[in-house]
């Protein structure tokens, strides 16, 4: 009766989260699967797979020959790597000295930095748009970098200094005996300890730099300085006619991020529910 | 004499804070200095500061909240903006809560690949998101009425998100769709950190299943809920980028769909005949950052005060 019931329970859970799986999954299906497709075969047959027949490079090769794309991969890599690197590099270095020095004002600041995680930064918009147009950083990477910047550090510091308070104290200890200076300490002890939690920083300041629309609509929207989501949208406002480039720009956005979160699920997974594994 | 603050400290921090300072705590409470203030309104370079402003107070809190040219469209979205959260917190919660409770389940097997997949839609752009659903549910396309069709029920179908009625019911599913995968994350690692002992006991009280999860667990992850709402709510009033995907700043059908995001867009930057306007849009983001705030003040002060952290 037991083994009958627990049977159960776990046919009923399985159906269920199979079903909401396929939910989540299909418009990712029906999508990277129609941009293979030739334009006849994403009308007559929207849900199967291509095959010989059906089978067309036709909405890539239409998008190459209008757009070039590898600027705006240029550029949202660009982005993304640098505003990543200095997300890191400061990030920790404030975590470090939040977690590590009792200073006065210390509680006070670490909320400062915190409240950036509850407010989002689009509300300072008109100031941030005259900021940038002083400092001449409108249509530049450099000013989109800035943002993103200071986007993501509140919530990369509150990460890595809830990390750093579980560094072990004789480690640090050790090291100030032996004569190395806090920079030392800093850059050659503590860093290359900072690995795990520096990964989840990474996939959660990687993947909405990717994907922000705001900004680069606002600061950087002429020619050659798109990133890859707004060259996608803009690219989709002027055709929309044609499906085949639709998809092909659709699924040439998209995936660089699948492939990269399916590379980093085990690891971002496993950190958002941290605590939970110890 | 006072004690030397450590110079080492000041260069850590340093970085950080001065760009986090500058690019974005100086920046919110610019704009709403800028807020009380009116400019003339010259088309082009609406984002120049040489534009000569006035201080005039309050004013445009007054506009935006009573005067008619201001008032219906503001109103209209921060209607439209609370009937997207709670739709969002009234579906996307007690999907995120039963797919947590199935896969906290420890002899489930598959874990992993379901929680990714589910997962996976939040890590796609919105705008992508938008995109998509747009294609899917177009009459041109027809991939509602074949699945439709396949319970007989192709009848049904209706242009969703052109028609007034249901449009923002449909923009709001979307958006739901891809973040279901956050709630359920959270509510996951919740459920994870119930320490053994405690569901442990309840077994050898004879507690079983649903009524565990019901009296012990559900009382147990209601500050994570809590959290979750807020973390919602802050993200609604923020959403902008899916409307922008499948709407454009018309927020169409007859602005059903306008949240504060796009409201603030087309007043910032103008719209057809409308001119931009930016102290105005910056009235808009500091009304949009108060709401915010009053939201994120209700979860500490209702439900803060319940967390109990554990201690491992």
């Amino acid at each position: 009766m037991r083994t009958l019931n627990t049977n159960l329970n776990s046919f009923i859970m399985h159906s269920v989260l199979i079903i909401y799986t396929l939910i989540c999954m299909f418009p990712v299906y029906l999508l990277i699967n129609n941009a293979f497709k030739s334009r006849r075969a994403i009308f007559k047959q929207p849900l199967s797979l291509p095959n010989e027949d059906t089978f067309s490079l036709a909405g890539f090769l239409k998008m190459f020959t209008r757009i070039d794309f590898s600027i705006y991969f240029y550029n949202s890599i660009v982005i993304t790597v640098i505003t990543l690197f200095f997300v890191l590099l400061f990030g920790a270095m404030a975590a470090w000295a939040l977690s590590e020095y009792k200073f006065k004002g210390n509680t006070m600041l670490g909320l400062y930095l915190a409240l950036g995680i509850m407010i989002p930064i689009k509300l300072g918009t008109v100031s941030i748009l005259q900021l940038m147009n002083t400092l001449g950083l409108v249509n530049t990477l450099t000013g989109l970098i800035i943002i993103y910047i200071a986007q993501s550090l509140p919530l990369a510091i509150w990460i890595l200094t809830e990390f750093m308070k579980q560094l072990s104290k004789e480690l640090k200890e050790a090291a100030r005996c032996d004569g190395v200076n806090e920079y030392q300490l800093f850059f050659y002890i503590v860093l290359p300890l900072l690995r795990p939690p520096m990964a989840t920083v990474g996939v959660f300041t990687m993947v909405p730099v990717w994907n922000d629309l705001w900004w680069p609509l606002i600061l950087a929207p002429s020619n050659g300085k798109q990133t890859v989501i707004l060259g996608m949208q803009q690219y989709i406002g002027q055709y929309v006619t044609n499906w085949n480039a639709i998809f092909a720009s659709l699924s040439l956005a998209l995936i660089p991020v699948l492939i990269f979160y399916l590379i980093f699920s085990k690891q971002l997974i496993r950190s958002i529910t941290a605590g939970a594994v110890k | 004499m006072k004690k030397k603050f450590p110079f080492h400290i000041i260069v850590f921090l340093f970085p950080a804070c001065f760009i986090y300072s500058i690019f974005m705590i100086y920046p919110l409470i610019d704009t709403m200095r800028v807020s009380l203030y009116t400019q003339n309104l010259l088309g082009e370079n609406m984002d120049d500061s040489s534009g000569v402003r006035t201080f005039i107070g309050l004013r445009n809190y007054y506009d935006l909240f009573f005067n008619d040219t201001w008032s219906w469209h503001f109103w209209n979205a921060l209607k439209n903006n609370f009937y997207f959260f709670i739709l969002h917190v009234s579906i996307q919660t007690p999907i995120g809560l039963l797919i947590a409770a199935f896969l906290s389940n420890k002899e489930l097997k598959l874990k992993s690949t379901y929680r990714t997949l589910i997962f996976l839609p939040a890590m796609m752009s919105i705008v992508i998101v938008g995109y998509i659903f747009n294609l899917i549910l177009s009459n041109l396309w027809g991939i509602p009425q074949t699945i439709l069709g396949i319970f007989g029920l192709e009848d049904l179908y209706q242009p969703w998100l052109g028609l007034r009625e249901y449009a923002l019911i449909t923009v709001s599913l979307i958006s739901i769709w891809q973040f279901v995968g956050i709630p359920m994350m959270l509510f996951y690692a919740a459920l994870l950190n119930i320490p053994e002992e405690i569901l442990d006991a309840a077994k050898v009280d004879g507690s079983t299943g649903l009524s565990t999860f019901w009296k012990i667990k559900f009382p147990l992850i209601l500050p994570t809920i809590g959290l979750m709402c807020v973390l919602t709510y802050v993200g609604n009033f923020n959403a902008f980028d899916l409307i922008y995907a499948i709407k454009n700043i018309y927020a169409g059908p007859e602005f059903s769909t306008d949240l504060m995001g796009t409201f603030f867009y087309r007043t910032f930057f103008g719209y057809q005949h409308q001119l931009g306007n930016p102290t105005m849009g910056a009235t808009v983001a500091s009304t949009t950052f108060l709401i915010i705030l009053i939201g994120v003040l209700i979860y500490l002060f209702a439900f803060q005060k319940r967390i109990t952290r554990y201690q491992y």
